[in-house]
């Protein structure tokens, strides 16, 4: 059993590492130009240039948290409006 | 003018903000009643605007989470998302994304893999757009000959009946989908996400224009339902595509943000749209927008051939693109309207009866 879990954490591990470590030699790394921006751009600028794991996680954590909240808008202008939000018709196939 | 532009800063390039929200808008509505990620029609639209392909395509595929989010709830609302179904068929996608995007790697060391790919793609979608038409036409020779005999025919046949052959073949176990309404054995719906999987990791696409007739011709989902659980597709698949992107530095998260506002209107009023439209309207459109891509890649397959005219080809195969996004937003935002008007009068009269 511990050999088991000191396997398993040694291989998450290595995981983890492949997944967080930098984009391999040889490809094209691009650089963000902090010093045109200020405030969250520039701030994201940075984040770019010093962690494309984290930059990444913000990205696919913010955009469906913005999808999520245009929809609670859309819908409450939808309902308002005067539309049935919750069912519809079936016709056919 | 000056105000109408922002400056992008990861791709590091001057972009029309209200561009970003016109083709959001647009990719939002068809995504919305079609079920597709539409990475097809946003990549080029990226392009134009001013973006590198590389952060084209990553922000295409990042900003799909918004409008396929959105719609999937709404389609879930509807009673069109069957998540069991949709649980089952991730399985089989994801298995088969990889040795699809494996065969590209293989064919890129043998060379020609462009052309491959564009083969393929052309090939695909000349079967789906066949597929699509001959089932429209077969419904409706069945439409007449009910007519004929004086008989009306039955609101849920179809004009391709495929389905019904392949749930014929139990292997167990044999599972029951709610929404769709189907009863097969858990083997077909597994079968047709890993080879529409494959296909989409070798053709480098989200796969919604693949698993949409998929879910219909094969598996046996009503269109709407169709429509709904490719959607939940997109949106887990989408997912993956934009970490994917994103750690490899290729994704413009301002432009995808302001992208979502206009996506997230037009998902809503697509997915509204499919409420007032009948399943085999949906397929004829769906039909129409699978031949202008094909189009397009005819005519990226000719300027390829002929490099003298590659430029004006290339400029004629996006407006191609982004004319079938504007037309075909027109006609689902003039559907919703028609709907809209129409249930609300129903509503006004329901109203004054009462009184």
């Amino acid at each position: 059993m511990r050999d088991w879990c000191i396997k398993w954490t040694r291989g998450a591990v290595l995981l983890l590492t492949a997944a967080t470590a930098a984009p391999g030699a040889g490809r094209i790394v691009l650089v963000a130009d902090s010093r045109l921006f200020s405030g969250w751009r520039a701030w994201w600028c940075n984040l770019y240039n010093d962690s494309l794991f984290w930059f990444a996680v913000l990205t696919i954590v913010i955009l469906p948290a913005l999808g999520l909240a245009m929809s609670k808008v859309t819908d409450a202008i939808m309902k308002r409006i005067g539309i049935n939000l919750k069912s519809r018709v079936p016709t056919e196939h | 003018m000056h105000w109408l532009y922002t400056l992008m800063p990861v791709a590091g390039v001057e972009i029309a903000w209200p561009g970003l929200v016109i083709l959001g808008l647009g990719v939002g509505m068809i995504a919305g009643f079609f079920g597709m990620g539409g990475g097809w029609m946003v990549t080029p639209g990226l392009n134009i605007l001013g973006f590198p392909m590389a952060f084209s395509i990553g922000t295409g595929i990042a900003q799909m989470q918004g409008p396929s989010l959105v719609s999937t709830l709404r389609h879930a609302k509807f009673g069109n998302v069957d998540y069991k179904l949709g649980i089952v068929m991730i399985a089989g996608t994801v298995g088969g994304f990889e040795p699809g995007a494996q065969l590209v790697m293989w064919l890129e060391r043998h060379g020609r893999v462009d052309a491959y790919v564009q083969y393929g793609y052309l090939a695909l979608l000349t079967l789906i757009a066949w597929l699509v038409f001959t089932d429209v036409a077969r419904k409706r020779s069945k439409e007449r000959a009910a007519r004929a005999t004086g008989q009306a025919l039955d609101s849920t046949a179809a004009g391709i009946e495929w389905h019904k052959t392949l749930h014929k073949i139990k292997i167990p176990p044999v599972v029951y989908f709610p929404k769709a309404g189907i009863r097969c054995s858990i083997w077909l719906p597994m079968m047709v996400s890993f080879v529409t999987g494959l296909m989409a990791g070798f053709l480098g696409i989200g796969g919604g224009l693949i698993r949409m007739p998929a879910l219909i011709y094969l598996v046996g989902c009503p269109t709407h339902v169709a429509v709904g659980t490719d959607l939940f597709e997109v949106t887990i698949s989408g997912l993956y595509g934009a970490a994917s992107y994103s750690y490899k530095g290729r994704t413009e998260l301002l432009a995808a943000v302001i992208m979502i506002i206009g996506a997230a209107i037009g998902a809503q009023i697509g997915s509204v749209a499919t409420k007032y439209v009948k399943g085999y309207g949906i397929r004829v459109f769906f039909g129409v927008a699978v031949i202008g891509c094909a189009l397009s890649i005819v005519l990226k397959l000719i300027s390829s051939a002929v490099p003298g005219a590659r430029v004006f080809l290339d400029e004629v195969a996006t407006v191609l693109i982004l004319g079938l996004v504007g037309v075909l937003s027109l006609y689902i935002f003039l559907r919703f309207l028609q709907g809209v008007r129409a249930e609300l009068a129903a509503k006004k009269q329901a109203v004054q009866i009462t009184v």
